[in-house]
């Protein structure tokens, strides 16, 4: 117990020296002075837990239960080639049960009483905001793998699903081409609560500087499990009129399921009105009747359809997995882009443990930033040691007859998630850079000066 | 307002699969099929470029040869398959066949491996129009309609003289309505002043608002001034069909918000019904009702597997629904609430674990994700009513379904032994049971009728939004909503409640947005029951209110 003390502030005094840490361990007392070597050999042999916080019930169980499954896939795999420093992986599941408040107590109870060395988990925004307080405060380590508004990054969070300028911006700007139909007017379309109305913020901000009127943008927003969309497709059918309109939405949940049918049932065609989607993939479209759908569209990072070798094993093995576990679905099973970034998270995870050859999270998350992995979609994927986001290459798809996409348009390589959006003027001076000497997610100006002193709060 | 047509996606593809039988046989007579222009085009579809595809139905347009037509609609609907010969083959997804592009016939045995055409909507904007002109010399009315209907939307160039022709020669009446528009937004587009002026007053008449952003450019002014349409006559014209739209659509989006409200209204009162009878009549505070209307959505996917999701599933599973709910409720009656009559807040806290432990219960059979439960063909499109208002089926359906549901169970009630046997137990359970009638025996059917009524109203639900283990609490808020403000005890009050919160909903929606719009309706239901505690309608009697 002593020596991984020593061996912690040894690390915390490493990371110091490079001048990435944070000011709470700086104010230990002792944490500056010269102390163990930090590769001493951890004489812990037993399992590494690591801590799955996926909603297992409730209305975010629809989603959320394929990112753990997926989790404990990968998880399954490392262990099956012995693990991660010679030690095996101990998954440790909760279920915060869609319940906001409740995800904080479970992650206070992984890190305090499980003691475990990383978390994967959250889907909506308001989960992660929930949780967010407890990592930092308690120096955890949260993979967090789903698309989101941006807007944020935090010392204790690597987010591995897209920031908006690798999922919404592209989306928008395929739509006003050519190719994608050349919509003059838009629709923006969501769930009320902080992702959509986010991401809506930005999109308007951006629409405005292609030149889009206020008038030729409508926002609408509908609660959590809303089911009736006739009004809202009977007023974005009217607003249609006139000039090529196209749809955002960031409908979240499973209201798509009573939208897209209301789109069907009134004969709505992705030729006339395109609907693109940034919450609706292979997963969401199982509960869809999708021949009326063919033709609309979702912007991510991953589809299923991806032909590539690395897709192709990836699909195998979640195949393989789903047949041995007998889990409920059974062939139908898809994979989708929030289990895509999972698997990545936990690899590059495991990679950066065994390049700090220890699991504490000081010297992991220094060695997360560096990590490179050839994702199923087919590309070298890295994490941004900067802004602690995923380089993610943007593929849109259109919805085919059989529920899966086929992709439309795609970017030549991984873009660089931008955390802090350059369309809202507030946000546009903000930086999020983790290195010295910014060692910071949301300033203005960095935090160290030229010769490592403090800056001037 | 004139009710023209459906426009079923289903049944759009039934009657084009009618085409191409009848082009099949037609081609029968004449089986020479020896290469040529068209040979070569239709070929030209399973080209591996996107530019060869559009050049390829480039040459069909201009060919204007209906033997292209099944090979073109396969192309828009990804039915189009390249053979292992390079051949592009249309793929019969009713029958599972692989049939030639020109001919229809089968080929046997199947060139495999099949690949599918790709084509995205970039593909399918230039091919939609292309189709619909080959699809104007249909002999079915339905497919000259939606060819007339894609026309006069995409207003395609150089389609004037083709739709003069095609308006001349047709009957139906129906596609007579949609050929006009489309001459008319080909006559707009010309130099015939009056001609344009024709057109102007046609669109003025149709009240069709797909031509509010060409009126609104030609009645426009340029930045100097100057009109942007130099002919007065036509922006007199233009100003005049312009109004005439205008006022049309005010009048259609106010009688859709009816329409949108008493479709909400039936689906209020359909989880409110049941709720009526064991809330309303038998006084228990049900909080597991959510769970019977849950039951009931999972009676009706069952089913589907059970039967391989056949056309008429649906009509099966409303008796299986019915009964499966209902026996579930009397169950529960017998069980666990009889032993609670007259404590309701031990009934309450009682049933809230009930439909826990249902929720748990379907988790653990079914899954925690949502089921998909389809829409059969029948129920799938909608109803145009106007220009612009389009009422789905399964929507229809449901008003009809609860119209049916709420005059049974008023006829039970009001016109049979056992529904004077109920009203007598609610009225006054002591002099009831003296008079020999088993309240017992009347609660729990009581109880079994108002549970099977909300498995009927989950059959409905199915149709309409999702079916998972937390359907019922969605609903269940709602329900209570109406019972409440309907007055406890009166099924008028449930089936007027369930009207006024629904159309006022919908009234106020489209200006507020949906948010707002529920938090209105709540703040108007609080105001009602602080000056109306007893709900709409009180129940007189010798019970104390």
């Amino acid at each position: 117990m002593a020596d991984k003390k020593i061996v912690l502030l040894g690390v915390t005094a490493m990371a110091g020296l490079l001048g990435c840490s944070k000011p709470a361990e700086e104010a230990k007392p002792g944490a500056a002075a010269p102390a163990a070597p930090a590769a001493a050999p951890v004489d812990d042999k037993g399992p590494i837990k690591v801590g799955i916080l996926h909603s297992l019930s409730g209305t975010m169980a629809i989603s959320e239960t394929s990112l753990k499954d997926v989790a404990l896939m990968t998880i399954e795999e490392i262990n099956e080639k012995g693990g991660v420093l010679g030690r095996k992986l101990e998954p440790v599941v909760v279920d915060p049960a869609s319940d906001w408040p409740l995800f904080a107590q479970k992650a206070r109870d992984l890190i305090q009483k499980e003691k475990v060395a990383v978390t994967f988990g959250c889907w909506t925004s308001v989960s992660r905001k929930s949780v967010l307080p407890v990592f930092e405060e308690l120096n955890g380590l949260l993979f967090y793998p789903v698309q989101y508004e941006g807007e944020e990054s935090s010392w204790n969070v690597f987010y591995t699903g897209a920031a908006p300028n690798q999922q919404a911006i592209p989306a928008v700007e395929y739509l006003m081409s050519k190719k994608g139909g050349g919509a003059k007017r838009w629709v923006l379309l969501g769930t009320d609560y902080v992702y959509p109305r986010t991401t809506n913020k930005i999109l308007r901000y951006f629409l405005h500087e292609k030149g889009v009127a206020d008038e030729d943008i409508m926002e609408k927003y509908t609660p959590f499990g809303h089911s009736d969309y006739q009004t809202i497709v009977a007023d974005v059918k009217k607003f249609a009129t006139g000039k090529r309109t196209a749809v955002v939405s960031t409908i979240n949940g499973d209201s798509n399921v009573p939208f897209y049918k209301e789109l069907g049932n009134q004969g709505i065609k992705a030729t006339d009105l395109p609907v693109v989607a940034f919450s609706v993939g292979e997963e969401e479209l199982r509960g869809i009747d999708t021949k009326p759908l063919v033709g609309q569209l979702a912007a991510w990072n991953y589809f299923m359809s991806m032909d590539t070798p690395e897709n192709k094993a990836f699909i195998e093995k979640w195949n393989a997995y789903v047949k041995k576990n007998n889990l409920p679905g059974g062939e139908k099973r898809v994979t989708n882009d929030p289990m895509e970034a999972t698997y990545i998270g936990i690899k590059m995870w495991a990679q950066a443990v065994e390049q700090a050859k220890t699991t504490n999270v000081d010297a992991v998350r220094q060695a997360v930033g560096y990590q490179h992995v050839k994702s199923p979609s087919g590309f070298d994927i890295q994490l941004d040691a900067k802004n602690h986001h995923l380089w993610k290459p943007v593929v849109i798809g259109e919805v085919k007859a059989d529920g899966q996409f086929r992709v439309v348009w795609k970017t030549d390589g991984p873009i660089r998630a931008q955390a802090w959006s350059p369309f809202i003027p507030d946000s546009a001076k903000k930086v999020a850079d983790w290195t010295y000497p910014w060692a910071c997610g949301n300033c203005t100006a960095p935090k160290f000066g030229p010769a490592g002193v403090v800056a001037a709060k | 307002m004139n009710t023209r047509d459906r426009i079923g996606v289903g049944n759009m593809r039934k009657t084009i699969e009618i085409a191409v039988i009848v082009g099949t046989t037609a081609l029968v007579i004449c089986p020479q099929a020896h290469a040529g222009p068209v040979e070569d085009a239709v070929q030209g579809l399973a080209a591996p470029s996107e530019e060869k595809i559009e050049e390829s139905i480039r040459q069909l347009a201009a060919l204007d040869d209906p033997r292209a037509i099944p090979a073109l609609d396969a192309l828009c609907d990804d039915r189009l398959r390249i053979g292992a010969d390079g051949r592009p083959y249309v793929w019969d997804s009713k029958t599972r066949d692989v049939r030639d592009p020109l001919t229809g016939a089968v080929v046997e045995p199947a060139p495999r491996p099949l690949k599918e055409v790709e084509v995205g909507n970039e593909i399918r904007r230039v091919a939609l129009p292309v189709l619909a002109r080959l699809q104007l010399a249909s002999p079915v009315a339905a497919v000259r309609l939606a060819a007339a209907e894609e026309l006069s939307k995409s207003g395609s160039v150089g389609a004037g003289v083709l739709l003069h022709r095609a308006l001349e020669r047709e009957k139906d009446a129906g596609v007579r309505e949609a050929l006009q528009l489309a001459v008319a937004r080909a006559d707009l587009a010309g130099t015939d002043p009056t001609a344009r002026v024709a057109a102007l007053e046609l669109i003025g008449k149709s009240g069709n608002d797909g031509f509010l952003s060409e009126l609104k450019r030609l009645t426009t002014k340029n930045a100097d001034g100057t009109p942007a349409e130099p002919d007065a006559r036509v922006v007199a014209a233009a100003q005049r069909a312009m109004d005439s739209v205008q006022s049309h659509q005010r009048m259609v989006a106010f009688g859709g918000s009816l329409l949108h409200g008493l479709s909400l209204a039936s689906v209020l009162l359909f989880v409110a019904l049941g709720l009526a009878i064991t809330f309303g009549l038998l006084g228990v505070i049900n909080m597991a009702h959510g769970e019977m209307l849950m039951l009931g959505a999972y009676a009706t996917y069952s089913v589907q597997t059970a039967m391989h999701g056949h056309r008429f599933y649906l009509l099966a599973a409303i008796p299986v629904a019915f009964l499966a709910t209902g026996m579930i409720g009397a169950a529960l009656e017998r069980g666990v609430i009889r032993h609670l009559y007259g404590r309701p807040l031990e009934t309450l806290l009682a049933t809230w674990g009930i439909s826990l432990g249902l929720i748990q219960t379907v988790r653990l059979i079914f899954g925690a994700q949502n089921v998909t439960v389809a829409n059969p063909d029948w129920l799938s499109g909608g109803l145009q009513i106007a220009n612009g208002l389009v009422l789905p089926w399964s929507r229809i359906a449901v008003v009809g379904f609860v119209i049916l549901v709420a005059a049974g169970v008023w006829f039970i009630l009001q016109k049979t032994r056992f529904g004077l046997q109920v009203r007598a137990v609610t009225q006054n359970r002591a002099m009831a049971s003296c008079l020999g009638i088993r309240t017992k025996r009347v609660d729990a059917l009581m109880f079994g009728l108002g549970s099977g009524i909300a498995g009927l109203g989950g059959v409905a639900l199915s149709q309409l939004g999702n079916v998972g283990p937390e359907l019922g609490q969605n609903y269940i808020i709602d329900a209570f909503m109406v019972v409440v403000v309907g007055g406890v005890g009166r099924l008028t009050g449930a089936v007027a409640a369930a009207l006024g919160l629904g159309i006022i909903n919908k009234l106020i929606e489209p200006a507020a947005g949906a948010v707002t719009g529920k938090i209105v309706v709540l703040v108007v239901i609080i105001l009602f029951i602080q000056r109306r505690p007893q709900g709409l309608f009180a129940l007189r009697g010798r019970v104390e209110v």
